[in-house]
């Protein structure tokens, strides 16, 4: 038996998805929700950065399933003893990456390792060199030919069941929209490819493709190298870079979940109640705007540190200690970057109580707290998703920024910022490692651009004064 | 006849591409002479802006452009120009004034600076000469103090003062046609007496003709030489103005002087054209108004109606004009009027008593906000509304109507006065207790466009007062009433379950009457409800405000500016003035035999239908003086034409001579 462990960002996480779910399932029956979002999916460049998105997001909820493996029963008493390391789905599908360590940096492909070592031959005397991978490139034995060959025939074979999943996957996805629309299968098929639909399913399953594709190239070719090198411990670094999307996701997307409901409530409230309750909003987000993020955050960060060394007690694994460390850190970035949403809704609720259907409102002798969620928070919705979806990329690069200054996430918790960090010590080195680097800035970067491209999306169709027609 | 200044033909434009692009011009042709004033009438959607923008190539692009046709001004094919050459043309040989003053000038350059860069770019004129000439155009349009004025910006002038600068911009290129497209819809009717007096001057003084599109019957019956009707993309009707007023062929034109309120139709339902405005993004196989008209036949549908004329330069697009068809004999002309639902059912309802009411804004300045002084909205106003009656409140923008509505039901807090419901006081409830009473009195808004949330579905709207105030047990319940409700206002039930942005105006102001039924009010202040609407649909909503009168025994505060409305369907009338009632009394009786010189100036400066009535306007001098510092005195005495000195020291006291009170010293 296994022991599931459920750390409190898993448990957000899970809510959140929890809640987007709900709200889909709600959506689909308003009209006027799904017309703005139809808007959304209908650009090529929206649905493949939701496609991209998606991707991300599995990875990250894979990541987000932890539990305990139990150690091989000792003795008769019949209790299970769990192993003392936290493991995550992610981990078991990623199988040998993560427990297949070397000895220090060697990069992407090698063969050898990145650093020279006496080593003591078989009759006893001394040769510096660079040693053999242990699990890079094992297939090729100690003698290290025909690697290029390798490659080549991996890749090859990745293409091929690229090619095969794609036709099977627009299969599968013309059977289902041929059985929506009552067409046959073949013809939808055609129409797809055509390009013919409201709904761009062609670019859908070339992002598909493409996806699918980086996934056969990363089975064949990571069960036999390192794609991506190995850091200074020996971890893989694509396996580093999996791990660390689901910190970045957390701290993307837990941060505004944490602000929401405060930002939604004062700032309402205070462009609804106006008078003294409008003063004492705007008077704490001003002050709290002039006081530096940063010294917040590294305050906050600095004084839970002391608590969890002083409490060591409190936690089982140091997985769990990294996480409330995670955690704190997303709630302390959500309480500098409300005001933000705080003073959009404050606007916003200030123009909408002099709407003439809230006045209606108040003919009828509708209580104030229903007219706020009949009538405000439905109409101020857009600008919270608006907020909700541009906040996203730029707290993923804050997490990154920070850990880097050292008062971001917990030094044993993978995350790009950690990479970058990592790395930044070896940039002066000659040759240079720029494996790590290079890895955490490529996984930033699609998931940040996509996250852009996909809010723009967002605002140019829900924003009506950017409604061009 | 010379050539034509303006010759259109065939003009078409199309928004959008592919099969579902909108038309809103389809084949227009019209010709305007020089020294002419033209004008293009018709409800929203009708092409009318559309065709004014395509004569200046200034379509939204890239959607709209002209598809057919030629413009021709003075002989020369403006569809055929070059960008460059167009900019030659616009502002120098054609200009425009547009409807919103406000948003037409720039913020952040003075008038004169405005004015000036016309001059520069198609005049040439630079430094003291421009300013000079721009001193001067300012004072052509009647812009008192004209060296201060050069230097303000447009924040700091009033709606009216706005417009004469919109068209002295126009005016400084010294143009051969000038297209005012709804000039003055957004102004009182004073001003707009102003401002079309100017236009009519200035056309005398410098000999140029003007494209003038309006919606409103007496502008055109007291500014236009020739008139056209444009319907759906097309033009229906043209006529000489006499002979328009006189003898309308298309069955549309007749259609929209019937919809007219007047004081003679009291006794009447309103005739209303059925319908909407078709959708213009198809090809039509026959007569466009066919599905509207009561005496169109199976012909009318099947063919496409040409440009038939008739006696005297008159045209107009019916098959009743051919003289090759029979037409079927129609008894629509000789129909008597509806008459309006059975005599007034007086159930029991509550009689309204204001006493007194003031409504008073505090300004706030400076740091700690503290009161620098009050605006005035209201100031003192005592109306008594009995049971089943219709209190009409007339004035001018800004001079509080809307505000003692709200103030009246409690929507704003009076500052001082007393509001008397039945016997309930309703300035002293508070909280819990008014919420419960708000049943009794419901408030139908301007704009039914924004008064409803537009995330709702429209039951839920109606049935949101409902589940407020307790009515109706069940949901099933309060869904048989909103069932009810609709069919009640002519919705159908179906509609239900759509947003309010499925509906036409029209539609949506049945929705709002019906939400406010819903709760059973027995007072209902509507403010300007039919003001947003074209005249058709006008004519629809207050036949189902009468009849819900007269069935339901409902008092209203009538809130507007229209007074032909107000002869309609008000028995007595209220004349507002800064905050202050300066004339009471029975509609006829003000109406025929206005007391007060503003009333007097305010009646005369309505533009009538009929063309042979015309009176001499009573010329009001300036604007509104702002509720904030009210002249001392008589609030109307800067502005009025009978000022004794008197008017200068106090303010004048109540006559009453039977049922008629008036605020005047001319009547003391």
């Amino acid at each position: 038996m296994i022991m599931p462990v459920i750390l409190w960002t898993d448990a957000l996480i899970f809510l959140l998805a929890a809640v987007v779910v709900v709200f889909i399932l709600y959506a689909r029956s308003k009209p006027h929700i799904r017309a703005p979002w139809r808007r959304v999916f209908s650009g090529k460049v929206a649905a493949a950065s939701v496609v991209i998105l998606l991707a991300f997001v599995l990875v990250g909820l894979l990541d987000s399933m932890h539990f305990r493996l139990p150690l091989a029963a000792n003795g008769d008493s019949g209790e299970i003893h769990y192993a003392g390391e936290v493991l995550s789905t992610l981990d078991v599908l990623v199988g040998p990456l993560r427990t297949q360590v070397e000895k220090t940096y060697s990069a992407p492909f090698a063969t050898h390792l990145f650093s020279m070592e006496t080593m003591e031959r078989e009759d006893g005397s001394k040769v510096r060199d660079y040693p053999r991978l242990v699990y890079g490139a094992s297939g090729l034995g100690v003698a290290v030919e025909g690697k290029t060959g390798d490659i080549f025939k991996r890749s090859l074979l990745a293409v091929v069941e690229t090619l095969l999943a794609s036709v099977l996957l627009l299969l599968i996805m013309s059977a289902w929209l041929g059985r929506r629309h009552g067409q046959p299968v073949v013809a939808t098929a055609k129409t797809i490819l055509q390009d013919a639909l409201s709904i761009p399913w062609r670019t859908i399953l070339l992002t598909l493709s493409l996806l699918i594709l980086l996934l056969f190239l990363a089975i064949n070719l990571a069960a036999a190298y390192h794609v991506l090198g190995t850091d200074k411990v020996g971890q893989d670094v694509f396996y580093l870079s999996l791990k660390s999307i689901r910190t970045g996701l957390v701290i993307g997307t837990l941060t505004t979940l944490i602000m929401l409901p405060f930002a939604i409530f004062t700032g309402i409230l205070a462009g609804y109640a106006r008078g003294w309750i409008d003063d004492v909003v705007q008077y704490v987000y001003t002050t709290l705007n002039s006081i530096p993020g940063v010294l917040l955050i590294a305050a906050a960060i600095l004084m839970l540190q002391v608590f969890i060394a002083n409490h060591a007690d409190y936690f089982e694994t140091t997985v769990e200690r990294a996480d409330i460390r995670l955690l704190f850190l997303c709630i302390i970035l959500g309480i500098t970057s409300w005001t933000g949403l705080c003073r959009l809704l404050r606007g916003e609720a200030l123009k909408l109580r002099e709407a003439e259907y809230i006045q209606a409102a108040v003919c009828f002798g509708v209580a104030h707290g229903k007219i706020i969620t009949r009538h405000i928070l439905p109409n101020v919705m857009h600008v919270v998703l608006i907020t909700v979806v541009l906040d996203f990329s730029s707290l993923v690069l804050a997490e990154a920024v920070l850990s880097y200054v050292g008062v971001g996430v917990d030094p044993t918790m993978n995350s790009w910022g950690n990479m970058i960090n990592g790395a930044r010590l070896e940039m002066a080195r000659e040759p240079v490692v720029w494996w790590s680097l290079l890895a955490a800035f490529l996984f930033m970067f699609v998931l940040v651009l996509a996250a852009n491209l996909f809010s723009d999306a967002v605002r140019d169709a829900f924003d009506p004064r950017t409604r061009s027609r | 006849m010379t050539q034509p200044l303006l010759k259109l033909e065939n003009l078409t434009v199309r928004l959008g591409q592919g099969e579902r692009a909108i038309r809103p011009v389809d084949g227009v042709s019209l010709e305007i002479h020089r020294g002419e004033t033209y004008s293009l009438l018709g409800e929203s959607g009708c092409g009318k802006s559309m065709t004014a923008l395509s004569i200046l190539r200034l379509l939204p692009q890239p959607i709209g452009r002209i598809t057919d046709g030629h413009i021709y001004l003075d002989g020369e094919d403006l569809a055929l120009l070059p960008e460059a050459e167009m900019r030659r043309i616009r502002g120098r040989r054609i200009s425009m004034i547009f409807q919103e003053p406000m948003t037409s000038l720039n913020p952040v350059l003075t008038i004169g600076d405005q004015i000036g860069e016309v001059l520069r770019q198609h005049h040439g004129m630079k430094g003291r000469a421009a300013q000079d000439r721009v001193l001067e155009i300012l004072d052509a349009v009647g812009i008192p103090d004209v060296r201060r004025r050069y230097r303000e910006y447009p924040h700091q002038l009033s709606g009216g003062m706005k417009q004469r600068v919109m068209i002295s911009i126009a005016l400084a290129g010294e143009p051969d046609l000038l297209i005012a497209d709804e000039p003055t819809t957004a102004l009182d009717v004073t001003i707009q007496a102003q401002v079309l007096e100017l236009l009519q001057q200035l056309q005398q003084d410098t000999g140029m003709a003007i494209l003038l599109i309006t919606h409103d019957l007496g502008i055109v019956a007291s500014m236009a030489d020739r008139v056209a009707v444009m319907y759906a993309g097309q033009l229906i009707e043209e006529a000489g103005r006499d002979r328009f007023f006189g003898a309308a062929r298309h069955p549309y034109s007749q259609k929209l002087f019937e919809s007219l309120p007047d004081v003679h139709k009291r006794d009447h339902a309103l005739d209303t054209i059925p319908g909407t405005v078709p959708a213009l993004d198809h090809d039509f196989s026959g007569c466009r108004f066919e599905d509207r008209c009561d005496v169109a036949w199976d012909y009318c549908r099947s063919h496409v109606p040409d440009w038939y004329a008739a006696a005297d330069g008159q045209h107009a697009r019916c098959h009743r004009l051919d003289e090759s068809i029979t037409a079927p004999a129609t008894d629509a002309r000789t129909r008597p009027a509806k008459p309006v639902a059975a005599a007034r059912t007086n159930h029991v309802t509550s009689h309204l008593e204001v006493a007194d009411l003031k409504v008073h804004f505090p300004i706030h300045k400076g740091v700690f906000k503290r009161i620098a002084g009050y605006v005035y909205a209201v100031d003192g106003v005592s109306l008594s509304i009995p049971p089943g009656c219709t209190q009409a409140l007339v004035g001018e923008s800004g001079c509080g109507k809307t505000t003692v509505g709200k103030a009246t039901l409690q929507l704003i807090r009076p500052t001082h006065g007393r509001v008397q419901f039945g016997d309930t006081e309703l300035t002293a409830l508070k909280g819990e207790a008014l919420r419960k009473r708000r049943s009794d009195f419901q408030f139908i808004f301007q704009d039914p466009f924004s008064s409803m949330n537009p995330r709702m579905m429209v039951g839920d709207i109606v049935e949101e007062g409902m589940i407020a105030q307790g009515i109706g047990k069940t949901r099933q319940d309060r869904r048989a009433r909103v069932h009810e409700l609709f069919e009640r206002v002519g919705l159908s039930p179906e509609h239900m379950q759509r947003y309010p942005h499925e509906f036409s105006g029209g539609q949506r102001q049945r929705i709002c009457i019906a939400r406010a039924l819903a709760v059973d009010p027995q007072l209902i202040v509507c403010d300007e409800p039919t003001s947003a609407l074209d005249v058709s649909v006008q004519a629809q909503i207050l036949n189902l405000l009468k009849e819900l009168q007269n069935t339901l025994g409902l008092s209203y505060l009538f809130i507007t500016h229209n007074l032909s409305v107000v002869s309609y369907l008000a028995d007595r009338v209220a004349v507002m003035y800064l905050g202050r009632i300066v004339e009471e009394g029975p509609v006829a009786d003000v109406l025929e035999r206005p007391l007060h010189p503003y009333t007097q100036a305010l009646l005369s400066a309505v533009p009538v239908v009929e063309v042979d009535s015309r009176r001499e306007i009573i010329r009001l001098e300036g604007d509104i003086p702002s509720p904030a510092a009210p002249p001392a005195g008589c609030y109307f005495h800067p502005r009025c034409p009978q000022a004794m000195a008197a008017c200068h020291d106090s303010y004048p006291a109540e006559t009453v001579s039977g049922d008629h009170t008036v605020c005047c010293f001319l009547h003391q």
